[in-house]
């Protein structure tokens, strides 16, 4: 989130798109009925289905599954013609004024250079801005340019006319404008709109575009950095942020650091090409400060044994031989599916229910040697072995690899620290001891480092080093306590800190540091973390701290735990003031602002705090612009605008924006396996658009294993509409089989109003909804994997899977 | 709660011990708020250690299909379309209203098993409970039932327990949204005045509190977007009332409570008119549509599913 549950109060207006915060997320949609009691706020919901928050909003809008970039990009242009953006903050804080390059175009579906043979963008020189002889982006502030970002948006949304919208969508024209006009509405300067999403839009093979199309629509509304505002990604596991922002993807270090590709041996130009220049005179670009976040993170895990001589150890760290995000689960399912991976350690992951195409899952995993689960649970890619009758229906005696099950502590057998949504570290108590013989997962790793340090010592091996130079300074190596892992991620001084300027004391050797802006790039110091740093200071733990006084009155609470940035509550909050500064008119209550002498408010200003607002530096520091990107110049696989492109499977066929061309009708920069295109299926056999998704009452594969839980949702059922049910027979609570292209699943009907067939291209389309939570383990009933039906592909930026667009068949069981 | 908090007691003639004031509690349930979560069901299985039977899913989101001795409260979902097409889900909480004329009570001819205490909540003390489900044909919300495993009556105390030291129910503690609210009946009503502001605001014009007369008002009220038709809402009454033969029974209990003989003979006919629906309880299945009940079968805790058994 950019900003955070609480702030959610602040809201004049909810929108819930690409996601169902009352079902999956019930304790943070507090926040939402709290904005709607005490703050007049309006709930808007729009999904393929009335779901549980539709329950409760004022008013929804259905879509069809997968066109949510042509639904915002239509309302995008709406707001444009109809002159309802926020001008002063549109001008000032986003790139609408830079000048695109020549060798921009976007033609037919396609952005400048496609290369149809690699799907994809491999050469991406026109996606940026044009360049001054000063070095800096040429801009033009009169908007009159054909080049410049604002005219080039608009020409590109102009096709999303309300009509080419609702067509694609589904949406009613009707309720779609009504939507709309109630959205315009936060366009006022101090109107806010808040956006919560989740995987309803990520789960899309244009997922990274739907998401951005929202950001976008955001900056357009003057609504990012606002107090009730700012996009916000409801995160689905307790501590899957703390996973993004350590690094836990192939591609990644932590904090949003990224590994070199194989392409980048040399040191200093993997940090020049990082260490992103300002591109407009009086910006901060704060990203110049690569090196000391990356030097930081090698003296954390390497101490001694790196220094400027062998260039920070950069030589140990692995070089992405794979174009990114390197090795994402996807290709790597894959690559064991051709049978290239000969072990597997599943550390609190349950691939087979998790992944895609479950018989391809379980078909690469009989392709191991060894398969390692470390869980608390039971799960089913611990048992993909084994033979449950239809649920599971492999041939025992003909897998082979061998499974080792180490169960594990969870979270609340554990202190430690989760990371919310909200970006807040909150210090957790072990509540009871494990059972039996699970160990914590720092046990087990720490386990396996010395056996493979001692195996590596003894016996040597191809590349030793990275393993053998770790530095290992805790208390009891055997299992390093969850503090001294903590106070290694905020980080110390290694020597004496001293002001450059004035040659004062600042921190002393072997202290805490105060926040990121001690960090250094000379080996002085050491973070595991440079986004964490600060969390652990010389004063003790501050994500343990519970003061929740909250002296504005706004939500903010600062003593309360810690968030990352530098305990920051509301990213690019700066930008909730004007240009001179003050608070934008009509906003209820300030959030951050300049008080003549330097940044001050209710959070912690996410700007150069003594910067007055004459000096020209913009909100978005980190970004070399300064200001917040309509155009994602290089950053997006698919092109600098987000462009509708169907799903893999569509009902229609077709993509009304460029019927003729097959090539455009999905992204066609998302990248297919051999043999996974074949699988993809067709409307003729499966007609209708089928989406997966959670229920309030389990999480997840986790809590079908409790008793409560499965008594209050014991039996899987799938979602079909009134119409549908009737026009194939099904009666409430038949049991029906659901297929797609790769298998099937039986289900019991709930036949419902909630969901109902819309009017697509001229056709209709009926959609069925997948709850995903049963499996062939647990106290539930037996129920099939629901990703035996989803197809492998994902989106083009982040692999991750399109679970929530493919098509499927309906039948009476 | 202690003895002289008891405000009523079944079949019983004797004034009542109660010496204490203490103000009436209630708890308000914001239908408007409720986003049918479950986490109630959950928190009252948890407190009153109740554990009922993994059952089927029904084609609905109701799980399990019905209220039981083991479940005391039951999220209710209705789907409703008005006459312009706007489809509402309406999803009620169900369970124990605790009027403040107590059907049960009233309906109760075993002495103590069902009381009333001066804050309006109505509890069954299964101590003295006979099993006889009169209880059930007073109650005008159809709330309590019989267990198979003891064959007494249980129903929601409103956490007598909790509410006795201090601490608002279980289901209220744990509602995410806040749309379960507890207090005394008189701080709930202004907060529903407020909400009801709040929802004519929003277009509801027919928003409104159900704490309805027919039974003395209740100490579980509801927020209704629609009070004009609670119906609407999975079948809430919109006129509760005590059932006349209830009344009746009452009414010529009293003057016959000296005379035993009497009374003893009233229960007989009453056991006479009542024979069918306990044949019904005891003796055959419930039929839900085709599937087999999850309502009213063997004990929970020795159920004979088998979860790794398919269906």
């Amino acid at each position: 989130m950019t900003n955070h549950w609480t702030d959610i109060k602040n809201a004049d207006l909810v929108l819930i798109m690409g996601g169902n915060a009352a079902e999956a997320h019930p304790c943070g949609f507090k926040w939402v009925t709290e904005a709607k009691a005490h703050n007049n706020a309006k709930l808007i919901v729009v999904d393929p289905r009335f779901t549980r928050s539709a329950s409760v909003a004022d008013l929804y809008a259905p879509i069809r599954t997968g066109t949510d970039i042509a639904f915002l990009g239509g309302l995008i242009y709406y707001l444009i013609e109809n002159d309802k953006y926020q001008h002063e903050y549109v001008r000032n804080y986003t790139d609408v004024s830079f000048i695109v390059r020549e060798g921009y175009d976007f033609e037919a579906g396609f952005f400048s250079g496609y290369d149809e043979a690699k799907r994809g963008y491999p050469d991406k020189s026109g996606w940026g801005y044009e360049i001054g002889e000063d070095g800096y982006a040429v801009v033009d502030p009169t908007l009159s340019h054909p080049r410049c970002v604002f005219n080039l948006l608009k020409k590109h949304y102009s096709r999303y006319t309300p009509d080419m919208v609702s067509s694609i969508c589904g949406t009613p024209k009707a309720q779609m404008l009504q939507v709309w006009d109630t959205i315009a509405e936060t366009s006022a300067p101090g109107k806010v709109m808040t956006i919560m999403y989740a995987l309803g839009w990520t789960q899309h093979s244009t997922g990274s575009q739907m998401i951005r199309t929202g950001a976008m629509l955001q900056l357009l509304l003057g609504n990012m950095g606002m107090p009730g505002g700012g996009m916000n990604a409801l995160r689905g596991h307790s501590n899957i942020q703390g996973l993004t922002d350590l690094g836990l993807l192939s591609n990644l270090l932590p904090g949003y650091l990224t590994l070199p590709s194989d392409a980048e041996q040399d040191y200093a130009a993997y940090i020049a090409k990082r260490a992103s220049k300002p591109l407009r005179p009086g910006q901060l670009s704060y990203w110049q400060n690569y090196e000391k976040f990356h030097v930081s993170l090698m003296k954390a895990w390497y101490g001694k044994n790196v220094s400027a001589e062998n260039n920070w150890g950069y030589d140990w760290l692995p070089k992405l031989d794979a174009p990114a995000p390197g090795y994402d689960v996807l290709k790597v399912f894959d690559m064991m599916y051709q049978g290239q991976v000969n072990g597997y350690f599943c550390q609190g992951f349950n691939p087979i229910a998790s992944f895609p195409n479950k018989a391809k899952v379980g078909a690469a995993l009989a392709k191991l040697k060894y398969l390692v689960i470390m869980d608390p649970l039971a799960t089913e890619t611990s048992e993909f072995w084994r033979n449950v009758d239809e649920f599971n229906a492999v041939d025992t005696a003909s897998i082979q690899t061998e499974v080792f099950r180490l169960p594990t502590s969870c979270f609340a057998e554990e202190d430690g620290s989760l990371v919310n949504s909200g970006r807040w570290l909150q210090w957790h108590w072990k509540g009871a001891e494990p059972p039996g013989q699970a160990r914590t997962d720092i046990a087990i790793m720490s386990g396996l480092y010395h056996r493979l340090r001692t195996m590596y010592a003894q016996d040597g091996g191809k590349f030793p080093d990275p393993i053998l130079n770790l530095d290992w300074p805790y208390l009891q190596p055997d299992e390093p306590s969850p503090e001294e892992v903590a106070k290694e991620y905020s980080g110390k001084a290694l020597t004496d800190l001293n002001d450059p300027a004035t040659g004062a004391l600042l921190v002393k050797g072997g202290e805490q540091l105060a926040g990121f802006a001690q960090l250094r790039a000379d080996g002085s110091t050491a973070s595991g973390c440079w986004l964490f740093c600060g969390s652990w200071t010389q004063q003790g733990n501050q994500m343990a701290r519970r003061d929740n006084a909250d002296p504005y009155g706004i939500g903010q609470t600062l003593g309360w735990a810690w968030s990352w940035p530098a305990n920051r509550r509301i990213l690019y909050n700066r930008a909730s003031a004007d240009v001179s500064g003050k608070p934008w008119e009509g906003l209820k209550k300030p959030l951050v602002f300049w008080n003549g002498k330097s940044w001050t408010g209710a959070d912690v200003p996410d700007f150069k705090a003594d910067s007055p607002p004459d000096a020209g530096m913009n909100p978005f520091i980190m970004n070399p612009e300064g200001v917040a990107r309509f155009f994602a110049v290089d950053k997006m696989a698919e092109g600098p605008f987000p462009e509708h492109y169907e799903p893999f499977e569509t009902p229609i066929g077709r993509n009304p924006l460029h019927p003729d061309d097959p090539r455009v009708t999905s992204n066609p920069a998302a990248r297919v396996f051999k043999g996974d295109m074949e699988l993809f299926g067709t409307a003729e056999e499966f007609p209708y658009a089928a989406t997966t998704y959670r229920l309030t009452e389990h999480f997840h594969f986790w809590t079908k294993h409790c008793r409560l839980n499965a008594i209050v949702q014991p039996e899987q059922f799938v979602e079909i509409s009134e119409v549908l049910a009737k026009q194939l027979g099904i009666g409430v609570g038949d049991r029906v089989k659901v297929s797609s292209n790769r298998g099937y699943i039986k289900a019991v009907a709930v036949v419902t109003k909630r969901l109902k067939p819309l009017t697509v291209d001229g056709k209709t389309v009926h959609q069925v909804g997948i709850p995903l939570h049963w499996g062939f383990s647990g106290l539930t009933r037996n129920g099939y994997l629901t990703n035996t039906l989803t197809p492998f592909v994902g989106d083009a930026n982040t692999q991750t899977p399109e679970f929530k667009s493919f098509l499927v068949n309906v039948e009476k069981a | 709660m202690a003895t002289q908090d008891i405000i009523a007691r079944s079949a019983t003639t004797t004034p009542s011990s109660s010496v204490r004031h203490v103000d009436e509690v209630a708890k308000l349930i914001d239908v408007s708020k409720c986003i049918g979560c479950k986490a109630c069901q959950v928190a009252c299985s948890e407190w009153n250690e109740l554990r009922d039977e993994v059952g089927h899913n029904h084609g609905t989101y109701e799980s399990p299909a019905d209220l039981s001795s083991e479940s005391w409260t039951l999220m209710r979902f209705a789907e409703h379309e008005d006459e312009a097409g706007k489809l509402e889900w309406l999803i009620r909480k169900d369970g124990c209203m605790h009027c403040a004329e107590p059907g049960c009570l009233a309906a109760c001819p075993s002495p103590g098993a069902i009381v009333q205490y001066a804050n309006g909540i109505v509890d069954f003390n299964q101590d003295h409970c006979i099993g006889c489900g009169y209880c059930i044909t007073g109650c005008p919300f159809d709330v309590p039932r019989i267990s198979q495993k003891d064959n007494k009556a249980y129903k929601c105390t409103l956490c007598s327990d909790r509410v006795g030291v201090g601490q608002e129910p279980a289901c209220v503690k744990t509602c995410p949204t806040g749309a379960i609210v507890f207090g005394t009946k008189d701080d709930m009503k202004e907060h529903a005045a407020e909400r009801i502001v709040d929802l004519k605001s929003r277009g509801y014009e027919n928003a409104g509190l159900y704490d309805p007369a027919g039974v003395g008002g209740t100490h579980v009220m509801y927020v209704l977007h629609h009070a004009d038709s609670p119906t609407l809402y999975s079948g809430l009454p919109a006129n509760p009332s005590i059932s006349p033969m209830v009344q009746v029974w009452k009414g010529v209990a009293k003057p016959l409570g000296l005379l035993a003989l009497g009374a003893t003979a009233l229960v007989g006919f009453l056991h006479y008119l009542r024979v069918g629906r306990n044949v019904v309880e005891e003796d055959e299945p419930v039929t839900v549509g085709e599937a087999e009940t999850v309502v009213h079968k063997v004990d929970p805790s020795v159920h004979e599913f088998d979860p790794k058994a398919p269906r």
